[in-house]
This record gives structure tokens, C-alpha cells and sequence, in this order.
């Protein structure tokens, strides 16, 4: 066995050496784009519509994938108009399909880059890029006697994850649901269909609808008295999770609810923000006009530099998380929490608060 | 050749300050603009070029292993220069430039790619886009103008030695990629003093490029040919013959770059606070084109574009073509010589330069001007050779 593997990893050497400088996978990415485990990527195997706005992609994840446990999510790579752009999406199928293939939900922001895309222009057999799942916003070992979920919109999708892999193990579930139209619910029918059976109690709210307005924390308590006994998960907009996390924790049960957000705290508008250097740890305030290069050196941090003009690319340092600007065009930068996107600091401010990794 | 600031006549006499700081202005709009339309076209084509490239390569390779019939060995010799010279210059070159790091795919970024050369591409980034593209055409500054071994200014003392940089420079053709290496590592420098030569970060970097080396001549002359079993020493002559191409064609192609008549070079302090309207004039002047097809374009790297590249270096190289028409208007507009013309009279035009500048001033030559050490403004400061002494406020 050890001399078959010394030989293999001999093999592979010489491999390696016929085609380096570049890898042996970069030829096989053009014919086995899914074999390449340091790059993990999915091939779209169908796309299904769900809602006017909102599809559902099967995935088949490439090598280098690993099971997903119900709840969490998974960063979506996806060249928008060239430029590769990376979303979060909760995976909406059992960790246990047999052919292997995963679920996501995608619904439609206006405006909005990847979402747009992955609902509008993504077809059957197109490769996206995949990063590994996760995330915190899980089921426990010992399923609740007593659940409760409240989603709004499309933060269904974690839940509906969930109901879908560990429902048949729970017996009390209440799911409280609000969307804009009857026809805009994402999973409609088959939660219906739930409801229907008897396995969940559905209450869906309809805010186009109804005059009621967005779900508040007095309404689901209306709906469901004992939701302080309840462990309860909910997705939704940022508002709807200020107000419920604010509800359980006046009613001193704040360990019984778990949020998930599918946006990050608002930027400051207007240039400026705290950076930070995450590696040395430094903090700074800037004022949104001297670039992150001048910003971080005055604090003494210690950075690469080169041309001081944008040209040399010698500073380059990924941006993990938060706002900057192209001080050349003001080309706004974005960067969630878990990506990673390389930013020349010597022609960039900050455009909120962010942190560098440098 | 003089640097600018010791002609007789100057070529930017005729520009005040605030032409300059207009012909700065001018080129952000226009860098703007085509910055701002990148998109999936430009994703399409830097990928498209890559796998043709590495299609040929491949297909070429695969043709050398039976390199002892000379068909064979012609076919693949020939897809395998063309292959390399397709990497170095339209692929990896532009890469390493960042002009595809908007695409923000870690397989085409400067920070990751690593090229078919002896020089590895960290190096190669920082004498190149750091030195050469910050320092473009400043005598004593820029390495790329081969002062430390040649001399290519009538400003540089000559001494006998020079004779015979006709020769260097053939020889460096002809090896110019581990010239490039070379450079790189500012062996010159970092060999002359112990201390130097002990330097851990020198060390390190001597070390990175003799493995990159070590695995370049591995694969094109020891793995490949063993391939090719009986056809051993024909595959050797032909990778050995497709990297000669590739260092001459691209040597070439870098002289015309730089090189040509028409281009001006620089004085050291003329540079000092020079604003972005400067930067770019002396861009504009330093640099020459190469005109010719879309073939030529391509095969060097749109380095043809030399004007377009050094205004924008980071722009991707597809659009050069696109902005070059603007870029001359400019040139037009603001009395400036937009130096270009077709590969062979350009690289004539380098070599004369080269051998003219092995002997010793001649005639007006010979007799150096004088300037000051500082002056102020640099608009004024470039044009301090014709103007009068009472104008020159330096001590
Ligand atoms: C952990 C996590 C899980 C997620 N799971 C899912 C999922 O399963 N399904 C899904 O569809 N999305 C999900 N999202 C949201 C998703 O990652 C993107 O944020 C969303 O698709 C918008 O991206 P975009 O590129 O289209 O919009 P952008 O181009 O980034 O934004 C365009 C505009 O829309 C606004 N905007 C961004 N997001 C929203 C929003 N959700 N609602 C309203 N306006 C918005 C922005 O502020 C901006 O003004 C999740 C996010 C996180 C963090």
C-alpha cells in the first residue's frame, strides 16, 4: 500500500512538473471542472421556479464538498457581468439525498446583483462556485418538544431546510409565516400541504393582503400564547429580528429564540469609518479621504507598499468585511463577513466601517 | 538620446502647468470610462486566450513527442514559441499587471498567477510594476533602460567597456529571460558587497528563483524530452529552440518599448513631487508603439499599445486598442509626438541607439549641458533647458 502511494505521489510529481508553472488541475478544470477538490464548484442541475420572483437551484457540488447540516448555509460564487460575486444561501434540502445534490432557494432582490442573477439568468448545466457549509443557526441533537419558527419573506429558507430534515422527528411545530401575497409564499403549497396533513400548524400573514402591516412580536403572541415555552428560530428581515430578540429577552427567555440575518448592519452612509487591520489587530478612525495604506501606516502597521498610485498592485490585501471606496472613481467595494476580496489600500478609503486583513 | 530636461529644444516648451494638469484630467476621463464598462466581454476574452493558449501548448507538446520526424519537430516547435510567447506576454505579463484582477477569480489574479519565465512572478512585480512603471524612462531609476549594464544615454559617462554592449545585448536577447531573473534580484548590487550577498531576504529570493528555475529546465528539458523517449534530443532542441524565440520576440519587443527614436528619458530630480498630470506626460513621452495587425497586437502582449499600457497600466489589455484613437487625438491636440511605427523599423531604430550609444558622444553630443540640482515647479523644471538663467530660482 505505502509503495503504491509513494509511487502515486511520485506519479503526480512528474505530472506536476509537466505542467508547472501552472497546475496539473488547471487542464482538468476545462473537462472535469467538479474533480478539482482545492477548488470546490456545483454544476446547476435544474432550475425550478417557486415563486414569481424566487427559484430553486439544485446543485451538485464538486469534490471537496461536505455535509451540510440542516439550518446552515452556503457561499455562492457567480460571475455577474465578469466579476466574480459571492453570496450566502441557505440550503433548503436534507443533509441525506442519496444522489448527493443540494437545494437553495434564491429570491429575487430588486436591484440586487447575484440574486438577480442566480433567479434570471442562471440555467440547467452552468458551473457556480461553492464554498463549504456553515453557519450557526441550527437544529439541537435533541429535537424540541415544542418549536416554534417565525420567518418573514424569503428567511423561510433555513426553516424550510430544517422541516425538511428533522420534521418527522419533532411533534409540536408551529410556523408563523409572513409574506407579501398568498402567491408570494417561497414553499406555499408544500407548507400547506404540511398544515393540511397535520404535521406543522401554518399561520401565514399576508401583508399586501391584509391591512395588518409587518409581523410584531404582540401579534405571534396573540397567535401563539405559549411561545416563551417554545424554542423558536426566525429568519427574516433585520427589523422583524430587532423586534423579536428585544420581546424574548423583556420576557427573560432570550436563550430560547435564535435569529439568523441575511444582511449585515447597515454601512454609515458617506465616506469614513473604524478600520481594521485584523491581523496586527490595529483599529483606526479615518475620515474616508486618505486612503487605508496612509491610514494603516500612521498607526504603525506594517504594510507592503510600492507605487503609492494604484499601478503596482505591491499593497494589495484582501478586504474581509465591511465598505471601501476607489478614491480614483469611487467604485464602492462591498465585502460580507467570509469573503475575501483582494483591495489596493493605497487608493482606497473606507466607506464604513470594514476590516483588512493585514 | 538626452533626458529631457538637457535637449535644446524641448518637446513640451509649448505646455504651460495647466495644460499638463488638462492632459491629466483628460486621461482619468478616459480611464473612467473604459474602467467602468469591464465586463463579461473582457471576462470572455482573457479566458479565451488562456485556453487557446494552453490548448496549444498542450497540443504542441503533444506533437514534440515524436519530434525526431521533422515535420513533427517544425509543427511543435513553432505552436510551442508561439504558446510561450502567448503566456508571457497577452496572459501572464497582463495578469501580473492586475488588469484582470477586477474579475475577482483567484485563477486570473496578479497575486496568484504564476508565469512560464525564470523570473518567479512576485520578483518580476516588483522591479516591474513597482520600479519600471513608477520610475518609467528616469535615468538612474528605471532598470528597465539597462543603465546598470548598458549605456543608453549620451548623459552616461562611456568607458571602453562599452564597446561591446552591441554584443551584451544580443547575449541578453538571446537568454532574456534569466536576464530578466537577473534583474530581478539586482544581482549587480546585491553581489558586490558581502553584506549583501548575506542578506537573509536576498537569500531568500535567490533561493525562490533557483527553484523556479530549477523546475523550468526540469520540465523543458529533462521531463518532456524523456517523454518523448527516442525522440529525447530532438524535443530538447526544439524547447530549448521555443524558449530562444520567446526571449528574442519578446526582447524585441520590450526595446521598442522604451527604446525607439522619439522616445525621451529623464532626469533623477525631475520626478520629485511630480503631480499626476506630470506622471502621465512622462508616460506619454517614454513610451513607443508598435504598429501592425491584430496578430501583432496579440503576439506581443498589446505591449504594442506601449502609450496606452504605461498611461494605464491596470487597464486590461484588450481595450487598448479601444482607447488608442483617443490617446492620439491627445497627442494631436497637444503638439505631442506619438512615437510608433512597424516592429522591424522600431527594433532597427532600438539597435542603432544601442550601438551608437558603444562609442562616445559625437558632435553636439559631446558637449554636456548644464543643470541645476533642484528647481521648482516641474512643468518650469522640464523645461529648464532653454529657459533663461534668471528664470531658475534653484541657488
Ligand atoms: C446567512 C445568510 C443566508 C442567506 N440565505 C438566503 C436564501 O436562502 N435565499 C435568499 O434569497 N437570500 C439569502 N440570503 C441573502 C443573500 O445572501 C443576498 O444578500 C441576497 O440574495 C441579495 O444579494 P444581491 O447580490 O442580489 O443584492 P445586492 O446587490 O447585494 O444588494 C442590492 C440592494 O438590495 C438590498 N438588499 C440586499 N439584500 C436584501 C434583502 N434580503 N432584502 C431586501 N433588500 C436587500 C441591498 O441593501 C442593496 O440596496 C442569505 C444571507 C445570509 C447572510
Amino acid at each position: 500500500m505505502a509503495v503504491i502511494r509513494t509511487l502515486g505521489a511520485g506519479a503526480w510529481r512528474v505530472v506536476e512538473l509537466i505542467t508547472t508553472p501552472v497546475v496539473p488541475a488547471d487542464y482538468l478544470d476545462v473537462i472535469a471542472p467538479l474533480r478539482n477538490a482545492q477548488v470546490l464548484r456545483a454544476k446547476v442541475e435544474a432550475v425550478r421556479p417557486e415563486t414569481a420572483n424566487s427559484v430553486t437551484l439544485v446543485l451538485r457540488p464538486g469534490r471537496g464538498w461536505v455535509r451540510h447540516e440542516p439550518g446552515q448555509y452556503v457561499r455562492v460564487g457567480v460571475d455577474v457581468d465578469g466579476v466574480r460575486l459571492w453570496r450566502s444561501y441557505s440550503i433548503t434540502s436534507p443533509p441525506w439525498r442519496s444522489d448527493g445534490r443540494i437545494t437553495i432557494t434564491v429570491n429575487a432582490v430588486p436591484g440586487g446583483a447575484v440574486s438577480t442573477e442566480l433567479v434570471r439568468n442562471v440555467k440547467r448545466g452552468m458551473i457556480l462556485h461553492l464554498d463549504v457549509p456553515t453557519g450557526e443557526f441550527l437544529l439541537d441533537e435533541t429535537r424540541p418538544e415544542k418549536a416554534l419558527f417565525v420567518t418573514a419573506g424569503s428567511g423561510i429558507t433555513p426553516v424550510m431546510g430544517m422541516l425538511r430534515s428533522a420534521l418527522h422527528e419533532m411533534t409540536d411545530v408551529v410556523l408563523v409565516h409572513s409574506a407579501r401575497t398568498h402567491e408570494a409564499v417561497v414553499f406555499g403549497s408544500e407548507l400547506r400541504t404540511l398544515a393540511a396533513e397535520g404535521r406543522i400548524r401554518l399561520i401565514e400573514r399576508h401583508t399586501r393582503a391584509s391591512d395588518s402591516g409587518r409581523l410584531k412580536p404582540a401579534d405571534i403572541a396573540e397567535l401563539v400564547p405559549d411561545l416563551f415555552e417554545r424554542q423558536t428560530w426566525a429568519c427574516g428581515p433585520n427589523e422583524m429580528l430587532d423586534d423579536l430578540e428585544t420581546h424574548w429577552a423583556d420576557g427573560g427567555v432570550a436563550e430560547r429564540l435564535r435569529t439568523e440575518r441575511f444582511r449585515p448592519t447597515l454601512l454609515t452612509s458617506g465616506g469614513g469609518g473604524t478600520v481594521t487591520f485584523s491581523k496586527s489587530g490595529t483599529v483606526v478612525e479615518t475620515d474616508g479621504t486618505e486612503p487605508i495604506l496612509d491610514s494603516g501606516e500612521t498607526a504603525g502597521v506594517l504594510m507592503k507598499s510600492g507605487c503609492r498610485m494604484g499601478i503596482c498592485f505591491s499593497c494589495v490585501l484582501p478586504l474581509r468585511e465591511g465598505a471601501v471606496r476607489d478614491l480614483r472613481d469611487g467604485t464602492l467595494t462591498v465585502a460580507e463577513p467570509g469573503d475575501n476580496i483582494p483591495i489596493q489600500p493605497c487608493v482606497t478609503a473606507a466607506a464604513g466601517p470594514c476590516t483588512i486583513e493585514g | 538620446m538626452t533626458t529631457i530636461q538637457r535637449k535644446k529644444t524641448s518637446p513640451i516648451a509649448h505646455l504651460t502647468p495647466e495644460d499638463i494638469e488638462q492632459i491629466g484630467i483628460e486621461l482619468d476621463a478616459i480611464r473612467d470610462e473604459v474602467m467602468a464598462s469591464r465586463g463579461a466581454k473582457d471576462a470572455a476574452y482573457i479566458r479565451r486566450v488562456i485556453a487557446w493558449q494552453r490548448g496549444l501548448e498542450l497540443s504542441s507538446r503533444g506533437i514534440l513527442l515524436f519530434s525526431l520526424f521533422p515535420p513533427a519537430w517544425l509543427v511543435g516547435t513553432a505552436g510551442l514559441s508561439i504558446a510561450k510567447i502567448l503566456e508571457n506576454m497577452e496572459i501572464g505579463h497582463n495578469i501580473m499587471h492586475g488588469q484582470w484582477d477586477f474579475l475577482r477569480d483567484p485563477k486570473i489574479h496578479s497575486t496568484k498567477w504564476e508565469w512560464d519565465n525564470a523570473s518567479p512572478s512576485d520578483q518580476w512585480k516588483h522591479s516591474h510594476n513597482e520600479l519600471h512603471h513608477t520610475y518609467t524612462n528616469v535615468i538612474g531609476r528605471d532598470n528597465d533602460l539597462g543603465y546598470g549594464i548598458m549605456r543608453v544615454d549620451e548623459d552616461q559617462k562611456w568607458i571602453p567597456l562599452y564597446l561591446g554592449q552591441p554584443l551584451w545585448n544580443f547575449v541578453n536577447a538571446c537568454f532574456f529571460e534569466y536576464g530578466i531573473a537577473a534583474y530581478d534580484l539586482e544581482l549587480g548590487k546585491n553581489l558586490a558587497t558581502k553584506k549583501r550577498r548575506q542578506d537573509p531576504g536576498f537569500k531568500a529570493r535567490l533561493k525562490q528563483t533557483r527553484r523556479k528555475i530549477g523546475k523550468q529546465v526540469l520540465k523543458d528539458y529533462i521531463v518532456h524530452p524523456a517523454l518523448s523517449g527516442p525522440s529525447f534530443l530532438h524535443t530538447i532542441a526544439a524547447n530549448a529552440v521555443a524558449n530562444l524565440v520567446r526571449n528574442l520576440w519578446t526582447h524585441s519587443v520590450i526595446m521598442c518599448g522604451h527604446f525607439p527614436n522619439g522616445v525621451e528619458t529623464f532626469e533623477k530630480t525631475s520626478i520629485e513631487g511630480e503631480t499626476r498630470g506630470e506622471w502621465y506626460l512622462r508616460q506619454m513621452l517614454g513610451s513607443a508603439n508598435i504598429s501592425g495587425s491584430k496578430a501583432m497586437h496579440l503576439m506581443t502582449g498589446n505591449l504594442s499599445h506601449q502609450i496606452e499600457h504605461h498611461l494605464f497600466p491596470d487597464m486590461p489589455s484588450n481595450r487598448y486598442h479601444q482607447v488608442a484613437p483617443k490617446i492620439k487625438d491627445l497627442f494631436q491636440r497637444y503638439g505631442l509626438t506619438y512615437t510608433t511605427g512597424p516592429l522591424p523599423k522600431q527594433v532597427a531604430s532600438a539597435w542603432w541607439k544601442v550601438i551608437r550609444l558603444s562609442f562616445p558622444n559625437r558632435g553636439e553630443a559631446a558637449i554636456r549641458r548644464p543643470i541645476e540640482k533642484k528647481a521648482p515647479a516641474t512643468a518650469t523644471r522640464w523645461r529648464r533647458a532653454e529657459a533663461p538663467a534668471t528664470e531658475t530660482v534653484a541657488p
